[in-house]
């Protein structure tokens, strides 16, 4: 092959917001292996974005070359958009148009002849399983419907290299499934080259390729093998231990030589910094029968033990947070009479539309209860009727005893709320929005000033401490709104989707963190479209379409999919089992 | 009680800094106050200045050119164009170089000195009709003025009746002391209502109003935490606007200080009670945005700012009652040119201050049941 599909030269990219500059690309060179899914991976602000629009041709480099199908796209980036199929984050779809308006609104921008389409319609619309919706609006599809849609826009003409940024970000399991299942068929019937981003790590064992992106630079390039070898013979999974999981791993995370400790199912997955086993024993004296199983490597251990290792030299991943005193914790029972937030029937329609039906579950104290679904599930809905901000049009929602619409101040005094989306004052500093949360909260005097210095080492915003919060990276701006909502050690802490959008690392960080507050007697209410994050809650329901389908603790919600064929089902597998035994 | 204090202070002081330090707000802060005041202060004015005259005079006698010379002089009127038939004359005025022509006969000054009536022909420009009156205005007082002189000179008795002319409050009838004060009412308005319907709409916008919702804050907490900034920043531009319009325009302030301040406060009431209530409908800042300036501009107009209440229907009339504006700029040209203290602007004040009142509790309801 003389002219490859695309490839990267030396590109440079810099962006400049105002008065800062913002190296988002930095020498990157690359070919892209044709006929493959090659995934772009990478934390937050790693560049992948940005390399995904400079394939698009939507961006022209700083420096260096990108060259796609023997285009140059600063020199003909129309030749390039008129052959290449590109989905960014939010395809732009027209909500109010059909299903079948958008197909032929795309096909009629990208030029395709009217006798061709009748046959891609009907081959796309049967892969996608949109065959019966062509006359429903866009606007009215569920968020993997949207996705897959967009997706066959994209891939109306059939282009010989498809790039798709995050397609399966907050799209439901089994639409991810279907998506992966759309790309594979194109790489196998037509040869097509992708080019995909993805912040899913397990997605990265589809790709037949990686790139690892990291502050702007392509840090590595391979196999997802490849990858996963470089930690052969420090992967091991815990066996034979008398505690929690949730326990175990928060005592293994202080272990040193330890860089990852993870819940997988209902073991505890630990990845080593060396290649041997860590000596155990000394750190648990009282688990005699700990033993270490050797389990083959996948791509996330060794994508997290590279961003750890990297974040122990420099500035990045903290130790493991010490637990944050709480002002009285209550015992940590699990009894009936101890019901912290109690719906019933609770209802919630706009318009025709029901967000909400018929959903009531109890939360006990010193829990994490999570709600587990894709976007538009009803998960937020729900929410923001239990925290006080939405009217529920039907049933109940009590938290701690009282409706928080109606309650007493001194009732949401108990809580803390974090949002989906960053809701600090962007334009104030990070001193200055702890003053004012900590003073909204009532804190005042030597107790505030003690509650901001705990949020300035707990979550090591000291030194951003005079940074404007909107210029923030954004780990740290999710960290600065965790530390506003545990400003008053509240008891019951409601996090809505508090990992969107956050990398892996910071994800664990998170978790690690709540697991503390756990422990020291906080309920925690927590919403996520990352299945396997499931396993950090003690209970769960499994929302889709403003329904609960199921509850239980994982454990049981996983065992109901035990299958001979799969004896170790994880969540995706039970959540895919439940939405389609609901169907 | 402490707590609530706190509370309120919190709130203001992150309001404050909100504003502060975004560059939007201190935009609305100070652009348009300096536009408005430059506007409103130099290019608003009813007054009449250097009209273009064109005068054609065949009269070759003393008194015709005494005539002109008084017009020429006048700082109302420019002569820019001496045209020598009458045919040139209503060309000047067709193509609007001059919006007053006059026409002074052959005989003029031998008619005058004959003791005979004399006629001078004015022909005004009468596509702008208020502009055309106010220039014949001049031209009458500059005629009766030369009438009177003449008379006296000539030793000719005077008119049998004669109106004595003494306007009080303005004794020059400068249009400029009537508008300018006015200002004070037109900026603190615009200033205060724009920063106090953001302030809201910009939390919802991006979602910090939940975050304000879910803390032990108590909706009235929230109100007069976001109330306050917008009465400081009020009474802030006010004093600054009050001190140019002394110091700068010339404009005598005669009452009391007390009362100004006293309708200005109750007037910043009313405007912010306004403000939130747009506040908290909008769910973006553009409707915001767009709410403030729907009712600036009726309010404007509604207020007797530029045109005579009295002049307008009487339902029109009714409705004007309902505009805080309306009140306060009774205050502010009674405190400047009466001279009026706090007992006689009684009647301005309480209306305001049920504005305000009312305004502030229908805002803190919204707050509460529109948060969706």
């Amino acid at each position: 092959m003389t002219e490859s599909v695309l490839e990267f030269s030396g590109v440079r990219k810099v962006f400049r917001a105002g008065k800062a500059r913002v190296v988002a690309l930095e020498e990157v060179s690359f070919r892209l292996r044709p006929g493959v899914v090659t995934g772009v991976l990478g934390p937050d602000g790693a560049g992948k974005t940005t390399l995904m629009r400079l394939a698009a041709a939507l961006l022209v480099p700083d420096a260096g070359r990108v060259r796609v199908l023997g285009h140059d796209v600063a020199a003909e980036p129309q030749a390039i958009q008129s052959v290449i199929g590109y989905m960014p984050q939010r395809f732009g779809l027209y909500e109010d148009l059909s299903v079948q308006e958008n197909l032929d609104l795309y096909a009629d921008l990208q030029g395709i002849p009217a006798r061709a389409r009748r046959a891609r319609y009907d081959t796309l619309l049967h892969m996608t399983g949109l065959g019966p919706f062509t006359r429903r609006l866009a606007g009215r599809l569920s968020g993997g419907m949207k996705q897959k849609l967009g997706l066959a826009c994209a891939l109306l003409r059939e282009p010989p290299l498809l790039v798709l940024d995050e397609p399966t970000v907050g799209v439901d399991p089994v639409s991810r499934r279907e998506l992966w299942a759309i790309v594979d068929a194109q790489v196998r019937e037509q040869g097509m080259s992708v080019l995909l981003s993805t912040a899913y790590l397990d997605e990265a064992e589809r790709c037949a390729e990686i790139l690892l992106l990291e502050g702007g630079r392509l840090v590595a390039q391979g196999s997802p093998r490849a990858f996963a070898d470089e930690v052969a013979g420090r992967v091991y999974v815990l066996a034979g231990v008398d505690l929690p999981p949730r326990r175990l791993q928060r005592r293994l995370q202080a272990v040193p030589g330890i860089v990852d400790a993870l819940l997988v199912g209902d073991h505890v997955r630990i990845v080593t910094a060396a290649p041997r086993p860590p000596a155990l024993q000394a750190h648990f004296p009282d688990q005699p029968g700990l033993r270490l199983v050797p389990v083959s490597p996948r791509f996330e251990d060794a994508f997290i033990a590279r961003l750890a290792t990297r974040g122990a030299e420099g500035a990045g991943a903290p130790p493991p947070a010490p637990p944050a005193p709480t002002r009285a914790a209550p015992p940590p029972a699990g009894t009936a009479e101890d019901v912290v937030i109690e719906v019933r029937d609770l209802e919630r329609r706009f318009g025709a539309f029901r967000a909400v039906r018929g959903v009531s579950f109890t939360v006990r104290r010193g829990e994490i209860f999570g709600l587990l679904g894709a976007n538009g599930a009803g998960k937020t809905t729900t929410f923001r009727m239990l925290c006080g901000l939405l009217p529920p049009s039907g049933g109940t929602a009590r938290v701690a005893g009282v409706d928080l619409r109606h309650a007493a101040a001194r009732a949401r005094a108990r809580i803390g709320y974090m949002a989906q989306r960053f809701s600090l004052y962007g334009n104030l500093t990070v001193a200055q929005n702890l003053r004012f949360f900590a003073a909204a909260y009532g804190l005042a005097g030597a107790r505030r000033r003690a509650r901001i210095d705990w949020a300035y080492a707990e979550f090591e915003l000291g030194r951003y401490r005079d940074f404007v919060a909107a210029q923030l990276p954004l780990g740290f701006r999710q960290r600065l709104a965790f530390a506003a909502a545990l400003m008053h050690e509240p008891e019951i802490l409601f996090l809505d989707e508090p990992t969107s959008g956050v990398d892996p690392l910071a994800r664990r960080e998170f978790w690690q963190r709540v697991n503390a507050l756990v422990e020291a007697g906080v309920t925690v209410l927590v919403t996520t479209h990352f299945m396997e994050e499931a396993n950090y809650c003690d209970r769960l329901v499994i929302m889709a379409e403003g329904r609960i389908l199921a509850e239980g603790t994982p454990a049981a919600l996983r065992a109901r999919f035990r299958t001979p064929q799969n004896p170790e089902p994880t969540m995706e597998d039970a959540f895919i089992g439940l939405i389609e035994e609901a169907a | 009680m402490i707590g609530i204090l706190r509370h309120v202070l919190a709130l203001a002081v992150k309001e404050f800094l909100a504003l502060v330090r975004d560059p939007r707000s201190r935009f609305v802060l100070i652009g348009p106050p300096i536009a408005q005041l430059i506007v409103f202060g130099y290019a608003a004015t009813f007054d009449l200045d250097h009209v273009p005259v064109a005068v054609y005079n065949e009269d070759r006698g003393a008194l015709g050119r005494a005539l002109v010379a008084r017009i020429a002089g006048s700082p109302h009127f420019d002569v820019v164009a001496a045209p020598d038939s009458e045919a040139a004359l209503a060309a000047l005025v067709d193509r609007r170089t001059v919006l007053l022509a006059l026409h002074l006969p052959q005989d003029f000054s031998r008619n005058l000195h004959r003791g005979l009536i004399a006629q001078v022909q004015a022909i005004l420009d009468g596509r702008n009709s208020n502009t055309a009156m106010i220039a014949l205005n001049y031209l009458r007082r500059i005629l009766i003025d030369f009438d009177t002189r003449l008379a006296r000179e000539s030793g000719h008795p005077p008119p049998p009746a004669r109106l004595e002319m003494r306007a009080w409050y303005n004794a020059n009838l400068s249009s400029r002391w009537f508008i300018v004060p006015g200002i004070v009412g037109l900026l603190t308005l615009v200033v205060t209502l724009v920063v106090t319907s953001l302030s809201v709409a910009r939390e919802r916008e991006q979602g910090t109003f939940d975050q304000l919702l879910v803390t032990p804050l108590r909706p009235a907490e929230i109100l007069v935490g976001k109330a306050l900034p917008g009465l400081a920043i009020g009474l802030a531009e006010g004093t600054v606007i009050i001190s140019l319009v002394v110091f700068w325009f010339g404009v005598p302030l005669r009452g009391s200080l007390a009362a100004l301040y006293l309708g200005l406060a109750l007037f910043l009431l009313s405007a912010i009670g306004i403000g939130l209530m747009i506040s908290a409908i909008a769910v973006t800042q553009q409707q915001a945005m767009l709410g403030a300036f729907l009712f600036l501009v009726p309010a404007v107009i509604l207020s007797g700012f530029a045109t005579p209440i009295a002049n307008m229907p009487p339902l029109v009339q009714q409705l004007s009652l309902l505009d805080p504006l309306r009140y306060f700029l009774v205050v502010i040209r009674g405190v400047f040119l009466e001279g009026a203290d706090i007992a006689a602007m009684q009647d301005q004040y309480w209306p305001m201050l049920l504005i305000g009142l009312v305004s502030l509790v229908v805002a803190g309801g919204l707050f509460r049941h529109r948060m969706y």
